[in-house]
């Protein structure tokens, strides 16, 4: 009985279980196949095999180590300015403002704005180093226009992410901070607390856990990050603004070299395992 | 009243299901767009064929149209080229070969440099929507109120000197150039740049050449001459901002692509229309160099409905189109530097004061083996015909970039794309 049950449980699955392999096992072995080719999109076909030559170029290519570095300075830049700034305008909204629920709103709206068009919002409208609205802002404090993209670019895509993703942060903390008990505020204000013992000792931990996930599922996106360089900066100038998501792509859809751009993709697909098992291990725990 | 509508719309929907429908891709460029809106023409002419027009920017475009013709994806039956791709691909039998076209198409009539260019052992493979060459645009007025005077053939030190007395930031910069990467933008301009100061991209032997003596004079100038006399930004800016920044009044001078003349001179885009004269580009070290170019139509081999795309490819760079075009815009906003006819049509030559100078630098323009100060291994002047210049122009541009940016050294610069060059090169089997 037992193993008929599990028998015809596992017919059931089988199709989602082939199906979830193919959707893995086909793109990953033509992409191990591919790193392992000489093969410029302007050939027409790969031309031979080149052992490890493609991960050897990728890996000793300066910009790997500029889009390690970016990518790090993107992810751990952004977790803090999101939770810091997430904490702090929740804070502000959870107190019973003027027409709190239209500022909400208007507050969630950046998030809801498609990525390439808040990076052309940014770079024209904002950054211009001519015509943009910085400058314009700067012209009436006489000060000279920046040229942002140029002259902090990584600081720019950092600061399009942020106005993108502070929202985000700010409406998980806003429904967290809203489910603390004032009954439990008010009798630690009656023992004598004051507003730090408060905000550490009990609002802290009560959000300790919407933190944990704003880091898990923001970690995941800034990791490939994308739109937001490709359009702005286009990586530059040089490699400043390239990170791992965006060096593949150049390699492989501006340079039309297949070869070495399989090759970077597996060795991201190796990096990004480290950093989620690292990640699930010591976040799971809290949530 | 319904059923009548119905069948309308029955009989209209199988009337479409006959035509043959063409999806046309192409770079947005402003002579392309135009020739999107004068395309009733055509259809007018061949009922049984719709036009499907996608265009996109330049780099974007080389993405879609390698992908699709290298894949056989057959998304487009007409594909705009350049003539870097044209000769490779026409090699590799990618392309529908333009033979046996009709004597009323006078293939005699292309401009041999641009003919050749699109061309693989004398075969055409896409015939030439307009050609184009590099020249110096500047501003008269301003060259006056200060007493210069432009000559008819400038070296790059006069350029430097012009451009010191005329910056005037914010009102005016002394000068515009290309500092957008990528291979077709500043890497394509650089390279004119390093021609004239006698440098080639690799010498015979296919060792590349970025951090010998000639490309450091050269592009060490060309980043002092756009740090202290260009616009700001000047490392996002590419044809089409320069052009919008020269249009608004921003630049005193402007050395780009010689189609831009059309453009610059348009009393509806320009501000500056009446204001602008042209010269040479700037020679150095030596005359040699140049620049030559074109976007070209071509098919891609293999699709079904090449007698409709072969049509509309016989309308589009035909004598009449070119006809058409100025009796819509004017002569002076023809498709240039395809035909010797349009050269030697007073109409032209009196309503175009850049036609002569245009055609002077496309036939200057030599893309030969002898077309540097040093003999060359390669074909192409601002680029080299082989599959791995696009990474290398790539890298390249990215490092010019950053260069002009102040991100990195001079030095540092030429020294990385010099490396990354080495490494694509050796990879290709081109260095032993």
């Amino acid at each position: 009985m037992t193993y008929s049950r599990s028998f015809f449980g596992k017919l059931i699955l089988t199709p989602t279980i082939a199906v979830l392999l193919l959707w893995i096992v086909i793109p990953l072995s033509l992409t191990i196949y591919y790193s392992f080719q000489n093969y410029n999109m302007l050939d027409g076909s790969p031309t031979g095999y080149t052992g490890w030559m493609n991960y050897e170029f990728f890996i000793f290519d300066e910009a790997f180590y500029d889009a390690i570095l970016n990518t790090f300075l993107i992810v751990l830049s952004l977790l803090l300015i999101t939770v810091f700034f997430g904490f702090l305008f929740a804070s502000l909204l959870n107190s019973d403002i003027f027409l709190s629920n239209f500022i909400k709103l208007l507050y969630i709206s950046p998030f809801l704005i498609i990525p390439s068009v808040s990076a052309l919002l940014w770079k024209n409208l904002m950054m211009d180093p001519i015509n943009g609205f910085g400058t314009f802002l700067l012209n009436i404090l006489n000060f000279e226009g920046i040229d942002f993209l140029n002259e902090y670019p990584l600081g720019s895509i950092i600061t399009m992410l942020s106005w993108t993703w502070v929202p985000f942060s700010t409406l998980l903390i806003l429904t967290s901070l809203k489910s603390i008990d004032k009954t439990i505020i008010e009798s630690a204000k009656i023992d004598g607390a004051n507003h730090f013992q408060i905000s550490l000792f009990i609002i802290l931990p009560n959000i300790l856990r919407s933190i944990n996930i704003i880091i898990l599922i923001e970690t995941i996106f800034f990791l490939a990050v994308f739109a937001e360089i490709s359009i702005a900066t286009n990586g530059g100038p040089g490699t400043e603004t390239t990170n791992l998501p965006f060096l593949i792509f150049q390699k492989g859809l501006q340079n039309f070299d297949v070869g070495e751009s399989s090759a970077g993709g597996l060795i991201a697909v190796v990096l990004a395992n480290f950093v989620a098992i690292f990640l699930i291990k010591n976040m799971s725990k809290n949530i | 009243m319904k059923n009548l509508f119905l069948i309308i719309t029955f009989f209209t929907m199988s009337f479409t299901a006959f035509a043959e429908k063409l999806t046309i891709v192409s770079v947005n460029n402003g002579d392309m767009v135009r020739m999107q809106k004068l395309s009733s023409d055509f259809t007018k002419k061949n009922p049984g064929i719709e036009l499907d027009f996608q265009f996109m920017e330049e780099n974007v475009l080389r993405q879609k149209v390698t992908l699709d013709i290298t894949n056989k994806g057959g998304a487009y039956d007409i594909m705009t080229i350049g003539m870097y791709e044209a000769p490779m691909w026409g090699e590799k039998g990618w392309l529908v070969p333009m033979n046996s076209l009709p004597s009323k198409f006078d293939i005699d009539d292309i401009l041999p440099a641009v003919r050749n260019g699109l061309s693989h052992n004398g075969v055409l493979y896409a015939s030439p929507f307009y050609g184009e060459s590099s020249f110096t645009m500047y501003r008269v007025d301003l060259f006056a109120e200060k007493g210069l005077i432009m000559p008819d053939k400038p070296t790059w030190g006069e350029i430097f000197k012009f451009a010191k007395a005329l910056h005037n930031p914010p009102e005016v910069n002394g000068i515009c150039l290309r500092g957008k990467a990528g291979w077709g933008e500043n890497a394509a301009f650089i390279g004119t740049v390093a021609n004239a100061f006698g440098a080639r991209w690799v010498d015979e032997k296919w060792n590349p050449q970025l951090t010998g003596p000639a490309w450091t004079h050269a592009f060490s100038f060309y980043v002092d001459l756009v740090q202290n006399y260009g616009p700001k930004g000047a490392a996002n800016n590419g044809f089409n901002e320069n052009l919008k920044l020269f249009n608004q009044g921003k630049c005193a001078m402007w050395i780009d692509a010689t189609v831009a003349a059309s453009f610059v001179t348009n009393k509806e885009e320009s501000t500056v229309y009446n204001k602008v004269n042209f010269a040479l580009a700037p020679s150095a070290v030596t005359e040699k160099g140049g620049w030559l170019w074109s976007w070209a139509i071509a098919i891609p081999a293999g699709t079904k409905k090449e007698a409709a795309a072969k049509k509309f490819i016989m309308w589009a760079t035909s004598k009449d189109y070119i006809k058409l075009v100025a009796e819509n815009h004017g002569w002076s906003n023809v498709p240039p530097g395809t035909r010797t006819s349009t050269y030697t049509n007073a109409m032209y030559l009196n309503n175009a004061p850049f036609a002569r100078l245009t055609l002077a630098a496309m036939n200057a323009a030599d893309p030969s083996m002898n077309g540097t100060l040093k003999r060359k291994p390669y074909i192409g002047v601002q680029f080299m015909t082989i599959p791995e210049f696009q990474a290398i122009g790539t890298e390249a541009g990215r490092q010019f970039s950053a260069a002009l940016a102040g991100k990195k050294s001079v030095s540092d610069a030429l020294e990385s794309a010099n490396k990354s060059a080495y490494k694509l090169l050796k990879k290709g089997g081109y260095i032993k």
